[in-house]
């Protein structure tokens, strides 16, 4: 039962691995000297190298180069907008003390929120998803016009990390825009899958992030129009417009910018890629254990096309992924742990499941470097797996 | 064999990972996590439930090279092991919770649930050892270093739980494991040993029962408060504020206003809950020399009738001596009796008595009844002759 050489990773949400071409542009950079914000000829060097990746990034993500903010990566990001479209807004205007947003949204979005609530004042709504996990935009149409001069700020994620759900971003736009309330959403999970535009989706700020799409880790941007004033959470030199101070990574800037301009190139053979090692899985998977089933929308369109989400009923999602583990074959539960302990997950949990089921399902997510061989790996493993799993739960 | 490895964070259990692993086990560590607010059990690094301890034993596995995960054992700690504890003080026993958990989560849940995912058996960093006899039953006898010893915490284990149990260091000394953990590169070769009951998190038995059993008073009243009370004379020399603060033999912080007429320390006696008296009086009250058990759990098979002879000894406590004994078991109704061939001062109710033949674990029950020596017959004046 032990594991083999080579793990069968499918935990490409998680990370996935970096780009040669990213390793490359990034490794160019590690041993030159050059503060981007130098005047000398060393800095000018590494500014020409930010600036450079940053006019590659504005054009892969469809904003100007202006408008990308670099940060330390998704979590980051996601707080600056969070907190700093609020402050900003609430500033302006001291009646703006709501944020909406929704039930499914990552740790990096929730928990920023949920601060905001128990320290800053802010009025905050989860506003409900359907069994799928998809934003019931009706729900938050009637809360903005419940009282749109109080809503400071709408987050709604562009797909969901756990269960692959995309979320209906150019609507939530068409609702929001009329009252002039900022949308912010988060494609960490969907750049590279899915097409992500800035401009065109309308909204105004975009999480992005570098190790998702095959650069490197530490590094990632928030998306915003010039227009949308932020107030930063790290004050200093005065980088960034001065949103976000500190000196700038340039070598992990320029993996980023080759990563995310590789993913954004390749990304309908990837997404087909993907798609097809994804469905065959959850086809296998659901024909050898015939309890198990996927969940999110069946609907292509409405998802991620890397992430398959499977429920097994009478299992632990932690001991499936220990069981999996011993055999070399590496996936999540998707779920957040507190101290090592898998929380059931607050996804499953807004798409209406009951506190077992969000307990017992494993992601498996597919990247650039998924093959075949790895489905079969989990379709050879699953059955004596969940068997196991099982009789761990009725023993527990 | 495939090996569960239980990893509290402290040096003990990372070595007997370790030697496991380099016994050619295949070995996967697991920490328990036994609180769902880990900030509310003990806080520093001297428990087994805060969040660094889990850190500790996950570094302590990366070094030895073996996959590591955290249960989520919390409610059944807390169901299990908790509930008795704040159950026997509410009835005036004095529990041990280290046995109950070895009893029913660490070689019962643990174990079931490893034995389900494949594993053959558990190992944990108790220092007891493992013999396998001419009739193929293991037995556990006390370890090598009988300063560090931990068979009275193990005597609740049965042959099925012995049958999957690894103690890799019953053969070694505290010392030699320490060394041991340094050579192997693991941090918590220096860590400080852990003491007291993981679940009180500052150690102040008495307020967290105080505020965890508060509405729980057995008494006519529903008040925890009640009398303390000269065993001897039937006065009352004191007020308390719950029964739970007291165990038998305490002679500590009784905060009694006047001394004995004889000038000699008090001690508690007995704890009565429902009327909220605790008795005190001199140590030759104290003395014990039959004590009525219930609950036995046997090593290998159960004890048939008598057992007695020279090598026959009983022990009452954690750190408690061995006290020569013969031990009557009741088959039929599960009534354990122990006689001790010389007076036992401060045995509570509640405690478990653990049985040895030699070195070798026969037993254990619970004390129900620890009957006082009466103080009128000259055995007694005898016994507190010696004791004094």
């Amino acid at each position: 039962m032990s594991a083999p050489s080579e793990p069968v990773y499918l935990d490409h949400a998680a990370t996935t691995p970096m780009a040669p071409v990213a390793v490359e542009a990034m490794t160019r950079q590690l041993a030159a000297v050059g503060n981007a914000n130098s005047l000398h000829a060393s800095g000018r060097r590494a500014r020409r190298v930010v600036e450079e990746s940053r006019e590659t990034l504005a054009q892969a993500l469809d904003c100007r180069p202006a408008e990308i903010v670099f940060t330390s990566g998704g979590t980051e990001a996601d707080n600056l907008a969070v907190k700093g479209i609020f402050w900003a807004r609430r500033a302006a205007d001291p009646r703006r003390v709501r944020v909406l947003t929704t039930a499914v949204e990552h740790h990096a979005v929730l928990d920023p929120v949920m601060w905001l609530a128990e320290h800053q004042g802010a009025e905050v709504e989860l506003l409900p998803v359907d069994r799928t996990g998809r934003l019931d935009v009706d729900a938050l149409r009637a809360s903005i016009e419940r009282d749109p001069e109080s809503v400071a700020l709408v987050s709604v994620m562009w797909g969901n990390n756990e269960v692959g759900t995309l979320q209906p971003v150019e609507e939530v736009v068409a609702v929001a825009r009329p009252h002039g309330v900022p949308v912010h959403s988060d494609a960490v999970q969907a750049l590279g899958s899915v097409p992500v535009g800035f401009a065109a989706s309308g909204v105004d700020a975009l999480t992005v992030t570098g190790h998702k799409v095959g650069g490197p880790y530490g590094v990632g941007a928030l998306v915003c129009r010039r227009e949308t004033d932020v107030q930063p959470l790290v004050h200093g030199g005065g980088q960034e417009r001065d949103v976000r101070s500190g000196t700038l990574d340039t070598p992990a800037i320029a993996g980023f910018a080759a990563a995310v301009e590789l993913a954004v190139k390749q990304r309908t053979e990837h997404g087909q890629h993907v798609a097809d090692l994804r469905d065959d899985l959850v086809r296998r998977v659901c024909a050898a254990v015939p309890e198990a089933h996927p969940h999110g929308p069946d609907d292509p369109g409405l998802r991620l096309p890397h992430v398959a989400h499977l429920g097994f009923p009478g299992c632990e999602g932690d001991s499936l992924l220990m069981l999996l583990d011993a055999r070399g074959i590496e996936c999540s539960t998707g779920s957040a742990c507190s101290a090592g302990v898998a929380q059931p997950s607050h996804v499953l949990l807004a798409m209406g499941c009951d506190e077992e089921a969000a307990r017992h399902s494993l992601r498996f997510s597919f990247g650039h470097t998924s093959t075949r061989a790895d489905v079969d790996a989990v379709v050879e493993a699953i059955v004596p797996v969940v068997e196991r799993a099982r009789a761990a739960k009725r023993v527990g | 064999m495939r090996v569960l490895a239980a990893m509290s964070g402290g040096v003990d259990s990372a070595v007997a990972a370790a030697r496991a692993a380099e016994a050619g086990h295949d070995v996967t560590g697991v920490h328990l996590a036994l609180s769902r607010n880990p900030a509310s059990y003990r806080s520093g690094a001297r428990g087994c439930c805060t969040i660094e301890d889990s850190n500790d034993a996950r570094r302590a596995a990366d070094v030895i090279g073996i996959p590591f995960y955290v249960w989520d054992l919390s409610e059944r700690f807390h169901a299990d092991v908790v509930e008795d504890f704040m159950d026997a003080y509410a009835e005036g026993r004095t529990p041990n919770p280290c046995l109950r958990c070895n009893e029913k989560i660490k070689f019962a849940a643990v174990l079931e649930k490893g034995l389900a995912l494949g594993f053959d058996a558990v190992a944990t960093g108790h220092y007891a050892q493992l013999e396998t006899a001419g009739d193929g039953m293991i037995e556990m006898h006390r370890a090598v270093d009988h300063g560090k010893d931990q068979s009275y915490v193990l005597g609740v284990l049965d042959q099925h739980q012995l049958r999957h149990s690894l103690f890799p260091l019953g053969g070694s000394t505290k010392t030699d494991v320490r060394a041991e953990a340094a050579e192997r590169g693991l941090r918590v070769a220096a860590k400080p040993d852990s003491h007291d009951i993981c679940f009180v998190a500052d150690g102040d038995n008495a307020g967290w029962l105080a505020e965890k059993i508060a509405d729980r008073a057995p008494t006519a009243s529903g008040e925890w408060g009640g009398a303390i009370v000269d065993d001897a004379t039937g006065e009352e020399l004191g007020r308390h504020d719950g029964t739970y603060g007291y165990t038998v033999g305490q002679r500590k912080g009784l905060r009694l206003g006047r001394p004995a007429a004889d000038g000699k320390p008090r001690y508690v006696l007995d704890i009565e809950p429902v009327s909220g008296t605790v008795r005190v009086g001199g140590r030759e009250r104290l003395a014990v020399r039959r004590i009525d058990a219930s609950q036995p759990r046997w090593c290998g098979a159960p004890l048939d009738g008598v057992l007695s002879g020279p090598a026959v000894t009983v022990q009452l406590r954690a750190h408690g001596g061995e006290l020569p004994a013969t031990v009557h078991h009741d088959a039929a109704t599960g009534a354990v009796g122990v006689d001790l061939h010389e007076a036992a001062y401060g045995v509570a109710p509640g405690q478990t008595v653990v049985v040895y033949d030699g070195t070798r674990v026969v037993g254990s029950a619970v004390i129900d009844v620890a009957h006082r020596v009466p103080p009128e017959t000259p055995e007694t004046a005898e016994a507190s002759e010696v004791s004094a």
